[in-house]
Order: C-alpha cells, then structure tokens, then sequence
C-alpha cells in the first residue's frame, strides 16, 4: 500500500509462525498486517495465509505469512508450512511457561526439519500483561525477574539466554499495543541475506520463486539482529 | 430415485440425517423429471384449487396419543403443538422408545413443557379465549401482524431470551453464575461415557462439572440396564439425549423443540466432532484411554460447536428443514457462473463452493459426487456463524472431515472471501475492469445487512494437502474472471437485496413470514425476517419509545425472530410426528395464526396475524407456492456444475 514511486528490487519471503495456541500469533499477524488488534479473537482454523510487503530502503520484502493454529492436532501438519521458508517466528506468551517449552520444541524441529538457512525469531508476546510492558515505547529489555503484581512468568533474561545459544532473533512484544512488532518483522527482512532474495516475478509466481529461493538461502548469510531499518508498512 | 431418498429422509425429522439429493445420478433432478416421475403424486396437490387447505386440514388431523382428531381452528397453538412433537423420535430408535416408555417413571406424559400448555384448553377448546365479542372486535383488523401483542421484556415463555447469549462472568460468586446458569433456556452439554465433561454450552466446565457427573451417572444407569435413556422432562425443561460410541450428548431446552428436533441438533454438534477428529481417530482415542479428556484434541474448535449450538437456539430453518438456501439468481446468471468456475477448475479440485452470506451461489463437483446438507451445514457454520475464519482475513487452508462424505479421512478446504480487503481480493490486473459499473463493485461495498451475515466466500475442497498454491491460483483467475464479467458484483447485488418481503411476491397476501423447501432438491427459500420484525415493532402500545429502540432494537429482533422459529418448529413437529399424516395444518394462536402444507414436492409454512382467516391465509399459502414453482430455477440450485 505504502508503494513507492521509485520501483526497487522486490521479493518474497515465506515467513512460518509457530507456537503454542492462544499465545497471539494471529494477534502479531494482525497487528503487523492491519495495524489492529482483537481483544477476544477467535481461535484460528487449520492455518491462514496472509501477505503484507515490508519497504526496506534498498529493496521490498513481500512476506507470504502462514499463520498455523497451533493446536496440537495441527502439529503433523507443521512441516508443509516451514517446509521452503526463509523465516519463522516461533511465539510464546511470557505469561505461560508452557509456552516457552513448546517454542522450544518448535525452535528444535525448526532446526531439524527446516531449510538451514532459516532465519528464526522467538517472540516474547503479551508484554502488556507486565508491568514494564506498558508497551508505549518503554523499553522491555531491562525487566530481570518476576515482581510481584506482575503477570510476567519468564523473566527476559531467561528467554535471551536461551536465544542467543541457538543463534534466534530474539524480541517481546505486544500485539495488543502494537509494540515491538513492525520491528520483528523488519529484522527478519534485514536477516535474510540479500543473495538468497530472487526479484519476483509478480504476484502469482511468487511462491514458484519463493522455493526456487529457498535452495539459496542455504549459504546462511550474516544475521543482523540490530537491524534499524522500519519496515514503511 | 433421487426425490424418494429426499422425500424420506425429510419423514425422519433429521436434519442432519439427510441423504444427499443424489444417491444415484442425476443427483439433482430438474423439475421437469420430478412431475414425470410421479405425476400421480404430484398432481393432486398442485391441481387443487385453494378450498383444498381447508378440506384436507379436518379430516387428516391425527397424533400419536389420539386425544386430538379434529380441530377447531380457533384452538390456541398451545394446546396441540409441543407435546405431539415431544415425543416423536426418529423412526431408527422407535423400538428403544417404545420400550421406554412403557418402562420408565421419569418419562413424564403430562404437559409440562410449557407453563400455559394446559390440559384445560386442550380439552374444552376455548376456555381460556377471549369473549366472542372481543374476537369479533378484533377479527375487524386482518391486518395485525403476528407477535404483536409481545410486551418485550414480558413475563412469558420466552421472559430472559435476549440475555440467553450473554457470557456467565467468571468474577461473580458462584451461586450468582450458577442462577445465570439455570437461566438459560437452552443447553447443550457433552461428556465422555466415562463422565469427563468435553463441553457446555453454558459456564465453565468447573461451574457444571457436578451437574455432567449427574447427567453420566443418569444415563449410565439406563445404559447398563440395557435400555438407553433417550430423553425426560423435569418441570419446564425437556432433556434428550444421543449416544455416540464414546460420547454422551445432552440437550436441555425449554423452548419447545421436540425430541426429534433437538436429536438432530445434538447429531450436528457430533457431526462437528468428528469433523475435527475423524471417526477413525475418535474411537483410537478412547479405544487406548477410555478416560482421556477430549478437550485437549478438541482444542480450538468450542467456538464452532457453541455457534452451531446458538444458530439452533436463536432458531435455524436450514437446521430445521435439513435444507440449504440459494442465493436467488436468474438461470442464465447462475449458468455463467457456474461456466467460469468449471472453466477455471484445477485439477486437484474436488467440491468448489461461492457462497454468499450463507447462502449457496454456485456449486461445482464431480459426477459421482454430491455435498451432503450436514456437511454444509459445518462449512457454513465455519465460514459465517464463528469469528475463527473471517477475522483472520487473509485465505484459510483447513484440514477437515466431511463426515456425510466420508468419515475416516481429512479433505483439505481453501477460504478466500471475495470482499477483504482490495489487495487480497483482486490480483493487480482486475483493477481496470472494462464492466460492472455499479457502486457495489467497490470492494470495500456492504451494507450492514452483508456485513453482518458475511460476505461472499470461495471454498475449494481438495483431497490432496500440498494443493493450497495450485488452489490458490484457481482462485486468482476466478476473482479476476469473475469480476471482470461482472458476476462478482451481480452476486453483491443479490446479497445486498437479500431475502424476498412476502409483499414483494404477492402484493395484498396478508401472510407475514414463510418457508417454503423443495423437497428434491433438498434446499430451501423464505422471506425476510426483517419486516417480521419491523412489523411487530410498528404501532402497538408495546413499542418503547424512539429514544429506547435502538438499544432494545437487537435483543426484540432476537426475540421476534426466536417466536417465529418456535412456532416454525412447533408445526414442523407435528406435521413429522410418528403417526401423524398430516398434509395440511392450519393453526390459530393469541398471537398467531399459522399454516403447514407438506406435498411429495414441498414443505410449506407459513406465519400471519392471529385474525387472518384461513380462507385467506390459504390463498397467500398458494400465491407463493406459484410463485415459488415459478421461480424455481432462481430460486435453487438445480444440479450445479458438474465435471
Ligand atoms: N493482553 C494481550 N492479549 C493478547 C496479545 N496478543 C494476543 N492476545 C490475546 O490472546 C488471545 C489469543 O490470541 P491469538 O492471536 O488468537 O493467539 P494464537 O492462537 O497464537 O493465534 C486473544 O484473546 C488475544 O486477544 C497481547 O499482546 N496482549
Ligand atoms: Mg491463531
């Protein structure tokens, strides 16, 4: 929506979101494709596919999202939607340590199973629910343990740590707030490497070049969690 | 053939139940085949002229208890409607009831199932009518609609509906929540046979766990004794219940459905179960662990079986029928339609739906293949009664098991919704449409009336699951095809006119409301219930002021709607009573008059003002009845496109 007139390189990444059911990734999804939020949002059905392009200054990612349910019946399903892509977010409710055990689970299968290259992000979500996570721009990264009050059940630490020695991007966010979250999606633009992005073809061809992609993405190129660039979206 | 199977499977009662329209090719048989099949049938019903009604109504009246032989049209509906239907069953469990009844001291004979249901007017006809002068009074205005006389909010049989779908808080004292339980005038409730609660309709399942380990200990008693517990009646409340290998399903309703009617509610809840699962995958579950709790598997799919459970509570024709709603479209239109979606079909396709705020646009499926009403039944109840697909946006690719089609197996359903958002919706290149120069192709068009029934949706069904990109693209050439023939917006168009007034159909016809389903074709038409509601809110003394309507405009809608559907069933039991051979019913009520008029070729019925006589209700009834013959390929779909 937000094209500009200079055309620049554009391409498409297959971006998966696993996780836990209930932990918000259709909340990130909706709040990264529509800027909205849903207070009592109804479970997803089976999977949803959403697209939504992400301006970077040199270039246009166009991300093609699966949006899994995540509900455990589901899970034999998984595969066919990591299968070929470039970049995952594995999403856990810091309120629910169930959660993070399961991201765990998906972030090992991930790791396993998927395209080597694959970029992954873990997602920290319902940073409102904590009291640092008034989510107006505070920043997250300073909240240690649990405060009393506070609904907060992993610590940032824990769940950084844990990151880093797999090698993931690593945020908390609030879809309820918006917070946090054009940024995760513009650090997987950044973390994908340049020389694995084929320019589509046009809308249509673009999951043929998203797998025709995928065989390059296999060179793992540097990985740039600090990425300041904003998606324009 | 084909029409017997529909023909029978209507006799049942269940809605679910019913046999595809296409046991045997052509699955759905053109009008034309349907008289030259049995022209003996047929004709009768269609020849006779209006006086029919009426000569057929006295002499054909019989019910399963034989206390009501004749009937006097001024008898209150109350007297005849709720407990002949009650205790009808499907015919597949006559036996178990017959013994039961005989066996069993909680089945209850005595009309209980409504306050006023009073033996008294049952038996002395018109004790507690109005005075002959007031009738006479009154009989001046044919033109008093029905419900009329509906204080909202008053005491009565259906004091409390509008807060039947309000959540029960979690932050009150339990004794609170447990009253706002015991409000509800409808439940649904299901548990293992081993008594761990799966779902309530109602409360958390802590609130009504003490409550399900009754209902288990109840019903397993019955089962152990070898003779299975259908259903009973406890003060105002009448309980069914259905056995499902593993599961128990139990019905609570104190709205006046009959068993059979509340059977197949609880059938298309069960339906919706293994849907999710399979039966295959239903029984391994309990095979290996009889006491597994099934809300783990079942997770993610309470909101499909709580909205499939409300659309039976606020009242559902389709479910009542066992009958699908087209969208009305000429013949010609339909068959464009139907060219571009067969033209564009992939091969890994094998049911294509467009459907339009629940109602069927356009079907495409093989030759051996017919979609079963159950079936769609949960897709439509997926697509536009639960938020899960909807709010998503975007497309949906769900695994799901048809069970009318086949049990044992997942089939793979892709979702697009034709009025997302104008990025989603179009491929670039349909911007520049040469047609369809109507605002309504604006893809961000819908009045409220769309909106709230919800869009025009794409299915394609695929037995393969990697077929989502090749389905994908089907899609995209048929949003582009679609919209640049103008077919998109002639199907809006259709949307947003919605359902027919009767006014429209038979100008002067003092009838209110109707339903009327084709048989053969197992697919059904009514009118608007939109001036319903507007009519029974127009100029009595009941009528709040301006300044309240707005707030009490949804609930009194809710509620318009419910009285209507009540009294729908109420005929619709009778006239499928075990025993009841009825053709025609003409019933007057306090509120109401109605008529049920069933042929080997249609149900009938219809709704009007308490005074509308019967002489003039039958002659509406026939009006729209031509009307209907007449515009029946619009009307329904008539075999669909086949490959
Ligand atoms: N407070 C809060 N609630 C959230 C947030 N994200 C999602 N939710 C809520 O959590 C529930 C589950 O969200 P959903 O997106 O459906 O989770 P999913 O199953 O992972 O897709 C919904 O009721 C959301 O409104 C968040 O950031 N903060
Ligand atoms: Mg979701």
């Amino acid at each position: 929506m937000a094209d500009s007139s200079a055309p620049k390189p554009s391409s498409s990444v297959k971006l998966v979101l696993l996780g836990e059911a209930a932990v918000g990734k259709s909340s990130l999804v909706l709040r990264f494709v529509n800027n909205d939020f849903q207070e009592n949002k109804e479970p997803t059905i089976g999977a949803a596919f959403l697209t939504q392009k992400c301006n970077l200054p040199t270039r246009t990612i166009k991300f093609e999202i699966w949006d899994t349910a995540g509900q455990e019946r589901f899970a034999s399903l998984a595969p066919m939607y990591y299968r070929n892509a470039q970049a995952a977010l594995v999403v856990y409710d810091l309120t629910k340590p169930t959660s993070l055990i399961k991201a765990k689970h998906w972030v090992a299968e991930l790791q396993r199973q998927a395209s080597p290259g694959i970029v992954i992000a873990l997602v920290g979500n319902k940073l409102d629910l904590t009291e640092d996570g008034t989510g107006s721009g505070g920043d997250a990264e300073d909240a240690g343990g649990e405060d009393s009050g506070d609904a907060r059940k992993i610590s940032t630490e824990e769940a950084k740590t844990y990151a880093e020695e797999e090698g993931l991007l690593f945020f908390e966010t609030s879809a309820k707030t918006g917070f946090n979250v054009t940024e995760v999606f513009t650090a997987i633009a950044n973390a994908i490497p340049e020389t694995s992005l084929k320019t589509a073809r046009g809308p249509g061809a673009s999951h043929a070049a998203a797998r025709t992609e995928e065989q390059r993405v296999n060179l793992n190129g540097p990985r740039d969690p600090n990425a300041k660039e904003g998606c324009a979206c | 053939m084909a029409q017997e199977a529909a023909v029978e499977s209507s006799n049942n009662g269940g809605s679910s139940k019913v046999t595809s329209p296409s046991p045997s090719p052509p699955p759905l048989p053109p009008r034309r085949n349907v008289s030259s099949d049995g022209p003996a049938q047929v004709a009768p019903a269609q020849s006779k002229p209006t006086t029919a009604v009426s000569s057929i109504d006295i002499s054909t009246l019989s019910f399963p208890d034989g206390s009501r032989g004749t009937f006097s049209t001024s008898l209150p509906r109350e007297s005849f409607t709720p407990n002949a239907g009650a205790y009808g069953t499907p015919s597949r469990e006559a036996a178990a009831e017959g013994n039961l009844a005989d066996a069993m001291s909680v089945m209850s004979f005595a009309p209980t199932m409504r306050p006023h249901g009073d033996l008294a007017s049952l038996v002395a006809g018109g004790l507690n009518r109005k005075s002959r002068a007031w009738n006479m009074l009154r009989s001046q205005s044919e033109t008093i609609q029905p419900f009329e006389s509906i204080e909202f909010g008053a005491p009565g049989d259906l004091a409390g509906f509008e807060r039947e779908f309000d959540e029960i808080p979690d932050d009150k004292a339990d004794d609170v929540r447990m009253d706002m339980w015991k409000a509800k005038m409808k439940h649904y409730m299901i548990l293992s046979s081993a008594g761990k609660p799966i779902y309530s309709r109602h409360g958390d399942l802590n609130l009504v766990n003490s409550y399900m380990g009754v209902v288990q200990t109840i019903i397993s008693f019955y089962e152990g004794a070898k003779n299975p517990l259908l259903g009973f009646t406890a003060g105002n409340a009448r309980f069914v219940i259905a056995i499902e290998g593993p599961l128990y399903f139990v019905a609570i309703s104190r709205l006046g459905e009959s068993d059979a009617q509340l059977r197949s509610q609880l059938e298309a809840l069960y339906m919706q179960i293994l849907s999710t699962l399979t039966l295959p995958t239903l029984k391994n579950i309990f095979i290996h662990r009889p006491s597994t709790d099934l809300r783990k598997p079942l997770e993610g799919t309470e909101s499909l079986l709580s909205s499939l459970a409300d659309s039976f509570t606020k009242g559902s024709p389709s479910t009542l029928l066992g009958a699908l709603e087209c969208l009305r479209l000429r013949k010609s239109q339909r068959h464009a339609i139907n060219n571009v979606f067969l033209k564009n079909r992939s091969e890994k396709l094998l049911y294509g739906l467009i459907v339009a705020g629940g109602k069927l646009v356009s079907v495409i499926r093989p030759r051996k293949h017919s979609l079963h009403p159950s079936d769609l039944q949960l897709i439509f109840n997926m697509l536009f009664e639960s938020g899960g697909i909807k709010s998503g946006g975007g497309e949906s690719w769900i695994p799901l098991c048809l069970p009318a089609f086949n049990n044992r197996g997942y089939l793979y359903m892709y979702v697009s919704f034709f009025d997302g958002t104008p990025d989603a919706a179009f491929s670039p290149e349909s911007t520049h449409q040469p047609t369809a120069p109507e605002p309504s192709d604006n893809p961000k068009w819908g009045n409220t009336e769309e909106q709230q029934e919800g869009g025009i949706a794409l299915v394609l069904i695929s037995a393969d699951k990697e077929s989502f990109y090749d389905l994908k693209e089907m899609r995209d050439k048929l949003a582009y095809q679609l919209t640049k023939a103008g077919h998109l917006s002639l199907i809006r168009a259709a949307a947003r006119e919605g359902r027919p007034r009767v006014q429209s159909i038979v100008p002067g016809a003092h009838i209110a409301h109707f339903l009327y389903k084709s048989r053969a074709n197992v697919q059904f038409c009514m009118s608007s219930l939109e001036t319903l509601s507007r009519s029974s809110s127009s100029d009595t003394q009941a009528l709040p002021p301006p300044a309240e309507m707005s707030s009490s405009e949804q609930p009194k809608r809710l509620l318009a709607r419910r009285r209507l559907m009540s009294l729908y069933h109420e005929l619709h039991a009778s006239m499928h009573a075990k025993h009841a051979h009825l053709k025609v019913l003409h019933a007057v009520g306090e509120d109401a008059a109605s008529l049920a008029w069933i042929t080997p070729v249609f149900e009938f019925y219809c709704v009007a003002g308490p005074n509308v006589s019967r002489a003039a209700m039958a002659q509406g009834a026939n009006r729209i009845i031509q009307w209907a013959k007449k515009e029946e390929e619009r009307l329904f779909i008539i075999g669909g496109g086949v490959f």
